[in-house]
């Protein structure tokens, strides 16, 4: 777990070195409650106190990484007490629970401050100027998300926002634009997810159904006519690297075997696609995963490993 | 040599730990003062005494034979009096019957030269020799040799595969018995052939001996003999390559299924350490009294291949070895994989012992379970297509007599799940646990 949350390192430092420091700071309240949380939850429901372990605070980081960088400090430590007490130990602790903390506490969160929650965001910080939101005091601006300008402006107040497609798949790549920490960066963000890849923590199935059936989908129902969709700023906004190499394939809730994986990872693709097109929020790729998680288990049992070989006279 | 072969599903790596005892010859160890033999050293039920207490018996004499059921009688592996009939401390059941013998130090062991021509036997005569050796499996399963070499009518056999595979970390008995003994495990295999009546043999073995497979290569060779076509097929190293269903699979291609026998699917697999014994047994009139084993680990101050007498004490091994080390923390009889830890180290050697080791702090991890968290690397791993985790999960929620769904009776307990399981969890005696709750429910 602690691998993980190294590999989640780079990206929030370049988040600080863009947004400023109250980046750090949000990722710091929000690691620290989860891990708080979950030792006093522990305690509490007297079972062993495994905070050592780095799940909860992969958790905090996480969710960090999913709510804007300028909301209010409150906001991580409710979000951590709805994740890592209420999603995690109260359904049956490590490895039980149905949902992902973290993407729990982020609907959570959602739900309760609206407002904040979707308008928080930190323009980039073009001068660079690491302490200007010390010095400054803590000021959020409202800016709002590629995806939430292009969902209720559309195409062309997009591109006149942040420029057009040559400009735009780089910078936002590279993470220069606004939105939470896991939004912005995904070229650090994948190299995370490729090295978790790498070392076989994670393999290849789930990542790459998500931003496979993402891009897929967009490209045939996401422009003004069938087959007119650009599959590639689909993959680059919102959260979607993120989703698909740390949250969707989070080991409690998702499924075991690699066709179930599959399944699942088209799923979730086809949920966020469905969210973003047709439904009520801008991003989806939260409660697209939220959504399919329960049926982790399902999947499962419907794709079981394949047995050495039969019983004599075939199946039972 | 043909391209390496190996099963498709599952398996692992772990570290092979060999270079501590493939280069050691076999050491004949000294007679110890004292043997204890178990009664029960085969799968099936335990041998009746047919020696009382003070009696006198010489090396090879019958000590004790099968009444009912399955098994092979049990001899004396060396010369002197019967101190006990009585009870010993057993690796796995803690106690169980067994003999003792007093050493007789003076006593002049046999020759047992090699007098018979075993191709002047019918196939049922030697069988006959094979089940009065008392020979089983001594590879690990202890099965009763004969008994495999008697396949049911409805199931011919064509092909009969030697295991040289030695798949366990550590041990390197088998490797040190190709090695030094290769003619008399080709004439074991001969014999073998014979009895089945049939004429193809393959020996399998792991790449990480190419001593071995280039000395068993040279003694085919040179043991040529019309009406038997015998060959040496080089296997990948891969973590349960040895099962006998892997092993069947990897050199025929054949899937022996569930819940059957090799013979379904028209083989026979024979350990060569086994072969090497059916050799004495026929050959040299020598029952199975003595067995090559490794002693390995870095718990131990001088690891060894040693021949040893059955029943003897792991004491007594301990110390002709140079004694333990400070920092020993787990004695194992077996590999590390599927062997037993044992608490005490009054346990006798069995027929089926390959090895004893001496495991250090550094070799074994004491990491505390944790909860499943379905990561599916079991599942990765188990080379039956299994789903070990959830008979972890259900084993834990007391409810492992619903586990018979998840395929536990086609679990060789080889142990791949545990060893690449994040949590530690205890896989293997889960398993354990869910067969002997699900057979009595």
């Amino acid at each position: 777990m602690w691998t993980v949350v190294a590999c989640l390192v780079p990206p929030l430092v370049l988040s600080s070195v863009v947004f400023g420091l109250q980046v750090l700071l949000i990722t710091a309240v929000s690691v620290a409650s989860c891990m708080a949380v979950e030792a006093l939850s522990q305690k509490m429901l007297g079972r062993p106190v495994t905070v050592k372990d780095g799940s909860a605070a992969l958790t905090g980081m996480l969710m960090a990484f999913i709510i804007p960088p300028g909301v209010s400090f409150l906001i991580p430590i409710l979000g951590a007490v709805m994740a890592i007490y209420i999603g995690k130990h109260l359904l049956g602790g490590l490895g039980y629970n149905i949902f992902n903390p973290a993407l729990l506490g982020r609907a959570f969160l959602l739900a309760t401050f609206p407002v904040a929650m979707t308008s928080a965001w930190l323009p980039p910080l073009t001068d660079g100027v690491l302490f200007t939101y010390f010095s400054g005091g803590i000021d959020a601006i409202t800016t709002a998300t590629p995806l939430a300008v292009m969902k209720e402006q559309g195409m062309a107040v997009f591109r006149e926002t942040f420029g057009s497609p040559a400009t735009v798949y780089p910078t936002f790549f590279l993470g220069l634009r606004p939105g939470s920490i896991g939004e912005t960066s995904g070229l650090l963000i994948l190299l995370g997810g490729l090295y978790l890849m790498y070392r076989r923590y994670i393999t290849w199935h789930i990542p790459v159904s998500v931003l496979g059936s993402i891009a897929a989908l967009t490209w045939i129902f996401g422009g003004d006519t069938l087959f007119t969709g650009d599959p590639l700023l689909a993959v680059l906004t919102g959260g979607a690297i993120l989703g698909a190499f740390y949250m969707a394939t989070d080991y409690v809730t998702s499924p075991s075997t690699r066709t179930a994986q599959l399944v699942y990872g088209v799923g979730i693709g086809a949920l966020t696609v469905l969210i973003r097109l047709k439904g009520g929020y801008p991003e989806g790729i939260c409660y697209a995963i939220l959504l399919m998680n329960p049926l982790s288990t399902v999947l499962d049992g419907w794709f079981k490993p394949k047995r050495f070989a039969p019983p004599l006279g075939g199946e039972k | 040599m043909s391209a390496h072969l190996t099963f498709p599903k599952g398996g692992v790596h772990p570290p092979e730990a060999k270079e501590l005892t493939e280069k050691l010859a076999v050491e004949t160890m000294p007679l110890p003062a004292e043997l204890e033999l178990i009664l029960g050293q085969h799968i099936g039920a335990p041998c009746t005494p047919v020696v009382k207490r003070k009696e006198e018996v010489a090396e090879g004499d019958l000590l004790a034979e099968t009444k009912r059921g399955l098994g092979v009688p049990l001899h004396a592996p060396v010369a002197g009096s019967i101190k006990a009939v009585g009870s010993s401390p057993h690796p796995i059941r803690v106690s169980a019957p067994s003999i003792t013998i007093k050493t007789d130090p003076e006593a002049q062991a046999p020759a047992w030269e090699a007098a018979v021509d075993w191709h002047q036997l019918s196939s049922e005569e030697l069988l006959q020799k094979v089940h009065q050796a008392g020979i089983i499996g001594i590879g690990g399963a202890g099965f009763p040799t004969h008994v495999k070499l008697k396949p049911p009518a409805d199931t011919p056999v064509d092909t009969l595969l030697l295991n040289g595979a030695e798949c366990e970390p550590y041990i390197t008995a088998d490797h040190r018995m190709m090695l030094e003994k290769a003619e008399e495990i080709v004439e074991g295999a001969k014999i073998l052939l014979k009895i089945l009546g049939i004429k193809a043999c393959a020996i399998g073995i792991e790449e990480n001996k190419p001593d071995a497979i280039g000395t068993m290569e040279a003694a085919v060779q040179k043991a040529q003999e019309p009406g038997f076509t015998i060959g040496v097929e080089t296997l990948k190293v891969k973590y349960p390559q040895g099962s006998e269903k892997q092993l069947i699979q990897a050199i025929t291609g054949r899937k022996v299924p569930a819940m059957a026998l090799p013979s379904a699917v028209g083989v026979v697999v024979h350990n060569v350490s086994t072969t090497k014994a059916v050799y004495d047994g026929v050959v040299r009139g020598k029952p199975l009294i003595e067995k090559v084993i490794t002693v390995s680990g870095r718990g131990i101050n001088k690891p060894a291949n040693l021949l040893v007498k059955i029943g003897t004490k792991v004491q007594d091994i301990v110390d002709f070895c140079g004694g333990t080390t400070e920092d020993l923390a787990r004695v194992v009889l077996g590999g590390p994989m599927m062997g037993f830890a044992v608490s005490t180290l009054d346990v006798p050697i069995t027929k089926t012992t390959s090895s004893v080791l001496f495991l250090s702090e550094d070799e074994i991890d004491t990491t505390e379970l944790s909860n499943c968290i379905r990561c599916g690397w079991c599942l990765e791993a188990c080379p039956m297509g299994l789903e070990p985790k959830e008979i972890g999960i259900y084993v834990e929620a007391n409810r492992a007599e619903d586990t018979e769904q998840f395929g536990i009776f086609e679990c060789f307990e080889c142990g791949s799940c545990a060893y690449v399981c994040p949590a530690k969890r205890p896989l293997v005696q889960f398993v354990r646990l869910a067969k002997m709750k699900a057979k009595r429910s």
